[in-house]
């Protein structure tokens, strides 16, 4: 397994996009992903993740800038001579061999012993869960059991530098999903490859990887874990690209204490304000935005005094849909819409407040989160 | 209003679709839930006249409407692949069953601008469907079922290929789109949350029969078959058979029987003639909890109205702000579903509780939902 350093990295793609305004389908960047880390590269279709991935793969060459496998200058090799492995969004399998002869394919190329070939194919196998059909011909199984080959020709290997995947569960059953999705985190847990996968599912993305690369007009906005991707989010796109549904952003001023939505006072923290301050954000005239998380909201009955509890403002609830797990509570703060969840079963008042947690009410400039070494 | 009574329709020898009975009223939304391969999309061939029944009614409005030619039902139908004419312009693209129709200029030149301002494609009009995102270039297939006003309206996993957000986007607006319509809409998906967030009515479909049909909150709230509780669950629901035995209730092949107010409560649940009968308890994941989240768990008085699960975690998945945690619990997988962040590693034991009321007990051998019918959830 490798670390992988892209250095000063960026892609234009020749004269297709000669018309745009940006020339990059990747803007120039530098990142380096860990030894044995599990990544995920989340964003909308357009935003360069593919790029990305096909640049560390070899299927692109970049047109500036260099990749790096454990320091060692990859960029002019190809895909086979990186050692890596890779697994795509449709089935890679050859339908006249049997089951247990695609597993053992990528090993047979390698030159491995017919005995450890024999081993790891039988331990893929099982952690597929196809173990009782080895000797089956891949073209008698169905889509899903050809995309669990697939993982596995992408896993049996355990001398590759990374494994790559691009949405290879898109096309799964949701229900097998949860399964393949737990076999690979299980696997990784356990052989610490270096991972790197491709999606525009959030759910795939935040639960498979220990950081996630967020995405967004050729650009990477902020890495992070799941929490600080949910909790912190540094550009409002992230807030609102992750969670489901996403944070809300509304429009606002600064008083020099708190932000002010159409003429209604919401709180903020102590660093967040000295941050604001540090910056002159109440006479700057930058773009100012507040966003919150609708799982940080509480809606509470009407009954509350908002002029003893500053958390409290007053809003107007416009819907309730139920979702089974929770309610989701549609609102208007001043003139702007917002929404909250509520837990399953608890009544929802018709007249309400809404209270804030300060430390939960995040304050952004031109869409960056105001913070203190922001 | 669309019936379909017994439909029944065989394909390469293996039954595709079998005595499906459902009525579709106009101006409701009915979706169909269920896997791959469940007879989602061969029902809608049949719903559209692409595919004649072995046997079985189909009526629209009164008549029956098999054998009756494609063209010449008034049916609009979307699917997963969006279709589009890549040379006409979106604004063409949108135009041509009008044109087909023979309605005049002015007709169509209304209809396409009131469903370009509905799905938000005025600014693209001009443009080849090419140089739209995946997402616009859905939106102009659906404008163009909706131009054509069809009574019937069949929509195949429309949002399946879009981006996420897109997805949670239209899905959104969908329901308000079509309600105006006055047609009958059917709406197939593989995703008990899409459902949930559209509403409606849902048919769940398992292996070309319907396992329960209703709407939408009453089949995930109070499912009436374990299949149909397992195909409207997302994560996984959980299941596990019961034994008795010394007066009361326990899991198969657990030494522990569970507190007695809890074997109480369940059987008072029970209609008489289920009393004896063998039971499988389901359990979705949101609603196992923590100790610490359960109020008073930790006093013995509390915990005995409580169902305890101790079980070894398998792994971890954290989206953020939920923890899956995956756990084997008497040999089988299960999983909960918590609010916040619990990194649980893998082989670490966990205790988790379930309220009886939140549990759902079925008829391990007919598979069927026991409960008393009167006095509800």
């Amino acid at each position: 397994m490798a670390s992988i350093h892209l250095k000063n990295l960026g892609h234009r793609y020749a004269a297709s996009d000669a018309g745009s305004d940006n020339p990059y389908a990747l803007n120039p960047l530098d990142q380096v992903w860990e030894d044995g880390g599990a990544y995920a590269l989340l964003g909308p279709s357009g935003c360069g993740k593919t790029t990305l991935l096909n640049i560390i793969s070899g299927l692109l060459r970049p047109s500036e800038g260099r990749v790096l496998f454990d320091g060692e200058d990859v960029t002019d090799l190809s895909t086979e001579r990186r050692n890596i492995a890779q697994v795509f969004q449709f089935p890679v399998v050859y339908d006249t061999l049997t089951v247990a002869e695609n597993l053992a394919f990528p090993l047979r190329n390698r030159g491995m012993e017919s005995t450890t070939i024999e081993a790891r194919v039988a331990e893929t196998l099982t952690m597929l869960g196809l173990e009782g059909r080895a000797n089956e011909r891949a073209r008698s199984l169905n889509a899903d059991d050809k995309q669990k080959i697939s993982l596995g020709r992408g896993l049996v290997r355990t001398d590759v530098r990374a494994i790559l995947f691009d949405e290879p569960l898109t096309v799964i059953d949701p229900h097998l999903k949860w399964q393949l999705r737990t076999e690979l985190k299980k696997i990784h847990e356990r052989f610490s490859h270096t991972m790197i996968y491709v999606t525009h599912d959030q759910t795939e993305a935040l639960t498979f990887a220990d950081k996630v690369v967020v995405m967004n007009a050729g650009s990477i906005l902020q890495v992070g874990t799941p929490e600080q991707l949910f909790d912190r989010p540094r550009h409002t796109f992230v807030g609102t690209f992750i969670g489901s549904p996403g944070m809300n952003v509304l429009r606002c001023t600064f008083d020099g204490e708190a932000a002010v939505v159409d003429g209604v006072k919401l709180p903020l923290d102590e660093a967040t304000i000295t941050a604001a301050h540090a910056r002159g954000l109440a006479t700057s005239g930058v773009s100012l935005e507040v966003g919150v998380r609708p799982e940080s909201l509480l809606v509470v009955g009407a009954g509350v005094n908002t002029d003893d509890d500053p958390h409290c403002v007053r809003v107007d609830v416009l819907g309730v849909e139920d979702l089974g797990r929770h309610s989701l509570v549609r609102l208007r703060l001043g003139n702007q819409l917002l929404c909250a969840l509520h837990p399953e079963g608890a009544a929802i008042p018709e007249a309400a407040a809404l209270r804030f947690d300060p430390a939960r009410t995040l304050l952004y400039a031109n869409s960056l989160l105001v913070e203190a070494n922001g | 209003m669309l019936r379909l009574a017994n439909i029944a329709r065989r394909v390469d020898s293996h039954n595709a679709l079998q005595d499906i009975s459902l009525e579709l009223k106009r101006g409701e939304l009915n979706i169909l839930l269920g896997p791959t391969l469940s007879g989602k999309t061969s029902l809608m061939r049949v719903m559209a006249g692409l595919d004649r029944p072995d046997s079985g009614e189909l009526t629209f409005d009164g008549e029956s409407v098999i054998g009756v030619p494609v063209q010449r039902r008034e049916l609009a139908m979307v699917y997963q692949q969006f279709i589009n004419y890549p040379s006409l312009s979106v604004y063409e693209n949108i135009a041509s069953p009008l044109r087909v129709a023979g309605l005049d200029k002015q007709e169509i030149e209304a209809r396409v601008a009131q469903a370009a301002q509905l799905l938000k494609l005025e600014p693209y009009l001009n443009r080849k469907p090419a140089n739209l995102s995946g997402g616009q270039q859905q939106r102009v297939a659906l404008a163009r079922a909706l131009v054509k006003r069809a009574s019937l309206v069949l929509l195949d996993e429309p949002l399946a290929n879009l981006d996420y957000k897109l997805r949670e986007e239209l899905r959104a607006e969908l329901p308000v789109l079509f309600a105006e319509l006055g047609a009958v809409l059917v709406y197939a998906t593989t995703e008990p949350s899409e459902a949930l967030v559209l509403g409606g009515k849902t048919a769940c479909l398992n292996r070309g029969r319907v396992e329960q049909f209703g709407p939408t909150l009453d089949l995930y709230r109070d499912p009436d078959t374990l299949m149909a509780a397992r195909l409207f669950s997302d994560p996984p629901l959980n299941s596990l058979a019961l034994s008795r035995g010394n007066g009361g209730l326990r899991f198969a092949g657990a030494e522990q029987a569970l507190p007695a107010a809890v074997t109480a409560e369940l059987v008072n649940a029970l209609p008489a003639d289920e009393v004896e009968s063998t039971l499988t308890l389901a359990v979705r994941g949101h609603h196992l909890r923590l100790g610490s989240d359960v109020a008073h768990a930790s006093e013995p008085s509390a915990r005995e109205s409580l169902i305890e699960i101790r079980g070894t975690v398998d792994v971890t998945e954290i989206t953020g702000s939920e923890s899956f945690v995956h756990f084997t619990f008497m040999g089988q997988p299960w999983v909960a579903l918590l609010d916040g962040i619990h990194a649980f590693p893998g082989g670490a034991a966990i205790t988790l509780y379930a309220r009886p009321h939140d549990c759902f007990l079925f008829n391990t051998q007919t598979g069927k939902r026991v409960r008393k019918l009167s006095g509800g959830e």
